[in-house]
């Protein structure tokens, strides 16, 4: 009836998708994600999701909000980092597969949440230590999909010159340490975290916390408690946070812990438990954590319900002790990428076709990544002996000793 | 007097950690181990602000062996505080604390209980810089007691110079004297790789001249580099800690017989200066190792070794070791006696290289 009007809305339609997807590509251009949460402020366009598992709580002595305040464009970018997490683990996969990657490889994918809910209610003054299932974490915290690659490759390109592998990832500029091997010692060394962020910090001042995460594999290890004692005698702004993916390796909660309420096994410290799969949920737990730990309470125990699609590591099969069922079901009813995307589409935020199309961009920045990750190539031998003191060391005995490097005299 | 000197030499007074006033410039005085080892980390404390202690009973208590001694009540809390006992949780404590840019001067009640947090020593300080690829050093201190004591048996009494230095990332001194006990913490704790500080406690209460140099507050013991104790011709005898005052025994013993023994203190043993220890052969070409730790894979057994494949020609007999027992620690005087090197037993060392008596 008014086709010039037909015209007009197809020329603002087009015009408005065009400047989406530069604006998309603009963004995921940027090495680290930081500048995406450089706006802290709320658009005047802010929705609120309510949060429909209730926080559960241990000794805790403030409220917990019912729900999240976001808007679009967090949400799209939550997204788009989760996505790219995704795609990054499960390009892990293929190439563990082909043989690229050796060693251990321990894939993170439908953890995302966790790790994007923390990024988006810490800053990077905050300090925060993993276990070996440290990839996404990585990505967030000063790497890029390009350099995780790498490193898994074992090329100097990689975030640890290709001297780490999967399990050693760091980034001191980002306050990222790691990417830790042994089962629960990344908490003892996240509580020292604390100690030097309390340290740091002149009395009265809010402190930068510091967040250990490990799994409910590891959270029956002796030392967490002893982490956890001095934590809360010294008032450190700590945060144990328990990644409970249901599974340590093949062993089940119920049947590794006595006690499976891990947020409550900080005796008196207060703990709560809550959704894993729900990046805004996180967000918020994490939030409050935050305010708690960093004005002088002491420490806190964050339990995360979440789960691993593929098993332990990639020699994990993952469905010797667990069914494909559960597996399958947790995937179609709690997956974190599918919950934000339903989100943005229920909320009549972005179209389901528009996050087709940002999550076939995406794919194809992972796979440039991939690509420009494999041109790379290991350090030479010569470097075998760098980085062993900060000055260097002035000899290094090789298997044949007579092509050791310097001299030992 | 300490007005006027105040007035002219305002340098020449200083304040020990018991606050009394002592003039220095003027002489060698005799200091125990124990006090030049508090002294040194007063110092460095008061150099650096990052500089904190922490362990069992180092602050309220003075210290188990009263080496922190008067460090509470000058720093406070703050800085030097007890923790509870649970040395995994606390060394993994001073390991994070360390990554972000303090310095931790952590101590070991004895090394015995070093076992129990090990795998942060070796795991989460030693390798970190090495699995960052540079990126997080660990400049953390890990202090304390080491090696046998007297009649505390058994699980008390181990020697873990073998262990800590065999491994990469890590550096292992271990002081004799006080100057060694002085300049070697302060050096450990300026340094930025982690340091195992092997101290002994029965050398704790022993004096020994300090210099002037060693008593001023920028005296620092380089980490890497033996001392030569004593000069000598014959024989070359190379030992660290407690031991060193044995095998200076034995070299007063063995001098009386026409036997010159050259005595090298190592002072640190990763990174293990061979090639003092090379020099000295090749001006003795024999070599007798002392240690108090186990035999077998000892620091001699690495010694021995090294010499070998490197400066063989130069030997004109087979190296001896000279180590602890290799059983477990008796209680009984008599069996712990019989267990320990003596001075007989370094001296009978040194004539078979010599092939003089039996």
């Amino acid at each position: 009836e008014h086709p010039e009007k037909l015209i007009d809305i197809s020329i603002a339609i087009l015009f408005a998708i065009t400047m989406l997807s530069v604006r998309n590509s603009m963004s995921m251009r940027a090495a680290n994600f930081k500048s995406i949460f450089s706006m802290k402020s709320m658009s005047s366009d802010a929705i609120e999701i309510a949060l429909t598992r209730a926080f559960e709580t241990h000794q805790i002595p403030f409220e917990f909000p019912s729900k999240a305040v976001t808007n679009k464009e967090e949400l799209l970018n939550y997204f788009k980092i989760m996505y790219t997490m995704r795609r990054m683990e499960i390009t892990c996969d293929t190439e563990y597969k082909a043989r690229a990657i050796r060693g251990f490889c321990h894939l993170y994918d439908g953890q995302e949440a966790v790790a994007m809910g923390t990024e988006a209610a810490f800053d990077e003054k905050d300090s925060w230590i993993t276990s070996y299932r440290c990839h996404c974490i990585a990505l967030i915290r000063g790497g890029t999909c390009e350099s995780v690659f790498a490193e898994l490759f074992g090329f100097k390109e990689g975030m640890s010159k290709g001297k780490g592998g999967s399990m050693h990832l760091y980034s001191k500029k980002h306050n990222f340490f790691g990417g830790q091997g042994i089962v629960g010692a990344q908490v003892p060394f996240g509580a020292g975290l604390a100690f030097a962020n309390k340290y740091n910090t002149k009395p009265g001042d809010p402190m930068p916390v510091s967040i250990a995460m490990y799994g409910d594999g590891a959270a029956n290890q002796g030392q967490i408690w002893e982490s956890a004692n001095m934590a809360s005698l010294w008032k450190l702004p700590m945060i144990f946070c328990i990644e409970n993916n249901q599974y340590g390796m093949g062993t089940s909660k119920e049947r590794s812990s006595s006690n499976n309420l891990y947020y409550t096994m900080g005796n008196h410290i207060p703990g709560f438990r809550m959704d894993g799969m729900n990046v805004l949920m996180v967000r918020e737990g994490m939030r409050k954590a935050k305010e708690w730990c960093s004005s002088g309470n002491g420490p806190i125990y964050i339990e995360v319900d979440t789960y691993r699609y593929h098993g332990h590591s990639m020699s994990d099969p993952g469905t010797t002790y667990r069914n494909r069922d559960e597996i399958a079901s947790m995937r179609t009813a709690r997956d974190p990428i599918e919950f934000v995307k339903n989100l943005l589409v229920q909320n009549d935020l972005v179209s389901s076709q528009e996050l087709k199309g940002i999550e076939k961009d995406i794919r194809k920045e992972v796979q440039d990544a991939l690509k420009k990750a494999k041109a790379g190539e290991p350090l030479s031998v010569e470097h075998i002996g760098t980085d062993i003191f900060t000055e260097g060391v002035s000899y290094i005995r090789m298997p044949d000793r007579t092509k050791s490097f310097g001299s030992i005299m | 007097m300490n007005a006027m000197i105040a007035r002219i030499a305002p340098k020449a007074l200083s304040q020990n950690a018991k606050n009394r006033t002592i003039i220095r410039g003027m002489a060698t005085v005799n200091m125990a181990v124990r006090e030049a080892i508090n002294r040194g980390i007063d110092e460095e404390m008061e150099r650096d602000e990052r500089v904190f202690v922490m362990g069992e009973e180092v602050a309220q208590y003075q210290g188990a062996y009263k080496v922190t001694k008067g460090l509470y009540q000058k720093y406070g809390e703050r800085r030097v505080f007890d923790t509870p006992i649970t040395e995994m949780g606390f060394t993994g404590i001073a390991t994070g604390a360390a990554a972000k840019d303090l310095r931790p001067v952590m101590e070991f009640m004895t090394f015995n209980f070093s076992m129990q947090a090990i795998d942060q020593v070796v795991n989460s300080a030693a390798k970190q810089l090495y699995m960052s690829a540079g990126d997080i050093n660990i400049p953390v201190v890990f202090r304390g007691p080491n090696g046998a004591a007297s009649g505390v048996a058994a699980q008390h009494s181990q020697c873990f110079a073998a262990w800590y230095s065999s491994v990469p990332g890590l550096k292992v001194v271990s002081p004799y004297s006080s100057e060694d006990a002085k300049g070697l913490i302060k050096s450990a704790i300026r340094d930025p790789n982690p340091v195992v500080v092997l101290e002994n406690e029965m050398l704790y209460g022993t004096m020994f001249p300090m210099s002037d140099e060693a008593q001023s507050s920028d005296f620092l013991v380089p980490i890497g580099k033996a001392k030569i104790e004593r000069v000598g011709s014959d024989v070359t005898i190379v030992t660290f800690s407690k031991m060193v005052g044995l095998s200076l025994e034995a070299a007063e013993i063995l001098a009386k017989e026409g036997i010159s023994c050259e005595v090298i203190n190592l002072r640190t043993l990763r990174p293990l200066d061979y090639g003092a220890v090379f020099n000295s052969v090749i001006k003795t070409s024999r070599l007798v190792t002392v240690e108090e730790g186990w035999p077998q894979n000892g620091i001699g057994a690495d010694i021995s070794a090294n010499v070998i494949e490197t400066v063989f020609d130069y030997l004109d007999a087979p190296i001896e070791r000279v180590t602890t027992a290799d059983v477990p620690m008796p209680y009984a005087l008599s069996l712990e006696k019989a267990v320990l090197p003596t001075v007989e037993d370094i001296v009978a060392s040194v004539k078979r290289t010599t092939f003089r008596g039996k």
